[in-house]
């Protein structure tokens, strides 16, 4: 039986590494965990084999507070990939984290207009699908402790 | 360090007619340009003993030795730096013929029909790619368009950079493609039509875009006692280097994301040409967005960072100005070639050759490239 939902077309889907696979499988139980080089005890981000800075190949993994700020971020008007023209316009999000490495997500929740340099941000989570969760950037709350804002 | 300084000068150009669509494949297109540099050069396609293809395409080495029968190629290689490919390979060149490795090498780039080939597909199919094909393209981010922009964003955010300074250097390109009877786009462009174009990822409208083109450059670059016995004026590379900025897996990795590989190439590739950029009298300047020209302007000293925006203000960067700036009309009007007709551009300039756009007197410039997630390639040439 096909539907309408079949006729879209499939959005591209991360291709985990040997390094990468417990961070997507994290995401998954809405964990947003980070390599740390057992070694030198620093943090990196995306997943990769080796600590830049003293190129140990260990490395164990961090819980992130899923705190951070805007460093820069765009909004889409033209979807690149047919995947996501129905999405748009949306926002992507360079979040510094305060582990001190980035990464990049969707902007949920919020109008793209309040988005500028240095904004507290936290990291929430977006269920794809069965198989995939993403990470998505929601604004923090003004003031008390950070928290996700319920789910739209 | 060996001096690669006037060891190598491109003896020939040549391109083919820039579209929108073709019929014709990559590799044709491809062999046209390289016959078109050959013959303007004044050699035979068998006097070619080095070949550096483009390295993001289908065409290899193998092609040229097929095609033109070449009886002895002795060097062949990949500069796979997106955009700055070409001028990469002018350094790779320039190598090659200073140590005696070639005599005459062909730099040839191609683009066919963009047609069931759009930019997204290509892109995560790159191996440079991947950082960004794993953790970015999931969420939306699939183009340079979108890359870009967060670099584009924070400059303006860091700096005071605004989209007016953006229109600049787009009217500029435009005005410049009208004195270009190969560009793509000659129909002029206001700043209402500019700000009328629509926004494909913010700050990034229509025009701050570059065209996708097919259609083919190429270079023939020989060593200094070749040079001087071939049919044109020989034009002199002076300095060239390459620059690969750091974490260049994505730009959401890279430390400083408002800055180049181009800042690392380029005093290196001033030092070695003896020149400061007060004696570049014409910059053909990598343009696949127009923000990319302003953060280059900086990175390559002709401003301080941050003041690329007000520096393109006022008609500087537009022939008649102090620095004229891709005097074809650029990636943004004449055509992407991945900035292979950038080169050709420059190489014209310095022999005299541009007619109506000819920048009056011009002994040196430079040409940039700028590709993937920041690498840069910058060549100093001189008449």
């Amino acid at each position: 039986m096909t539907s309408a939902f079949d006729q879209l077309p499939a959005r591209p889907r991360p291709q985990p590494s040997a390094e990468s696979q417990p961070y997507w499988d994290a995401l998954k139980a809405h964990r947003l965990i980070l390599q740390r080089c057992t070694n030198c005890r620093r943090v990196r981000h995306y997943p990769r084999p080796v600590c830049p800075h003293c190129y140990a190949f260990d490395y164990d993994w961090l819980d992130a507070s899923g705190r951070g700020t805007v460093h820069s971020w765009t909004v889409s008007h033209h979807a690149f990939d047919p995947a996501f023209k129905a999405a748009l316009p949306y926002a992507t999000v360079t979040v510094d984290l305060d582990e001190g490495v980035r990464l990049q997500a969707p902007l949920k929740g919020s109008d793209a207009e309040q988005l500028r340099i240095g904004l507290p941000v936290v990291i929430d989570f977006d269920d794809i699908d069965s198989d995939l969760t993403l990470p998505c950037v929601r604004i923090a709350p003004r003031t008390g402790t950070p928290a996700c804002p319920p789910t739209n | 360090m060996i001096a690669l300084s006037d060891q190598a000068a491109v003896t020939g150009v040549g391109e083919t007619a820039y579209t929108r669509e073709t019929a014709r494949s990559q590799l044709a297109l491809t062999l046209e340009a390289a016959l078109a540099a050959i013959a303007d050069a004044g050699l035979d396609p068998k006097d070619i003993d080095g070949v550096i293809p483009y390295g993001a395409g289908g065409v290899v080495a193998e092609d040229f030795i097929t095609n033109f029968g070449l009886p002895d190629l002795r060097y062949s290689a990949l500069t796979p730096m997106g955009g700055a490919s070409p001028v990469a390979a002018l350094q790779s060149a320039a190598m090659a013929v200073a140590t005696g490795v070639a005599n005459h090498v062909l730099v040839a780039l191609g683009r066919g029909s963009v047609a069931g080939g759009r930019i997204a597909k290509r892109l995560a199919e790159m191996p440079q790619m991947r950082t960004v094909g794993e953790f970015e393209m999931p969420l939306g981010t699939n183009a340079p368009a979108q890359f870009y922009a967060h670099m584009a964003r924070r400059h303006m955010g860091l700096y005071g950079t605004t989209v007016e300074q953006f229109a600049e250097v787009a009217l500029t390109c435009r005005r410049h493609a009208q004195m270009n009877e190969r560009a793509m786009m000659r129909k002029p462009m206001t700043r209402d039509d500019y700000f009328a174009s629509r926004l494909i990822a913010e700050p990034f409208r229509l025009f701050d875009c570059s065209l996708e083109s097919a259609g083919a450059a190429a270079v023939v670059v020989s060593g200094a006692a070749r040079a001087r016995d071939l049919r044109q004026r020989p034009v002199w590379i002076g300095g060239v280097a390459e620059g690969h900025p750091d974490s260049p897996s994505a730009i959401t990795q890279r430390v400083d994301m408002t800055s180049f590989g181009l800042a690392r190439a380029a005093p290196i590739a001033f030092r070695m040409a003896g020149v400061t950029p007060a004696d570049i009298d014409v910059a053909e300047i990598y343009d696949c967005f127009t923000w990319v020209v302003i953060c280059q302007l900086e990175d390559l000293g002709f401003c301080a960072k941050g003041e690329g925006g007000p520096f393109v203000e006022g008609g500087r960067i537009g022939l008649g100005g102090a620095l004229p700036v891709n005097t074809h009309g650029g990636l943004l009007s004449e055509a992407h070639i991945a900035g292979m007709n950038h080169i050709v551009e420059l190489v014209r300039q310095l022999r005299g050759a541009c007619g109506a756009r000819q920048v009056d007197d011009a002994e040196v410039g430079l040409v940039s490239g700028f590709g993937d997630l920041g690498d840069g390639a910058l060549a100093i040439m001189h008449r």
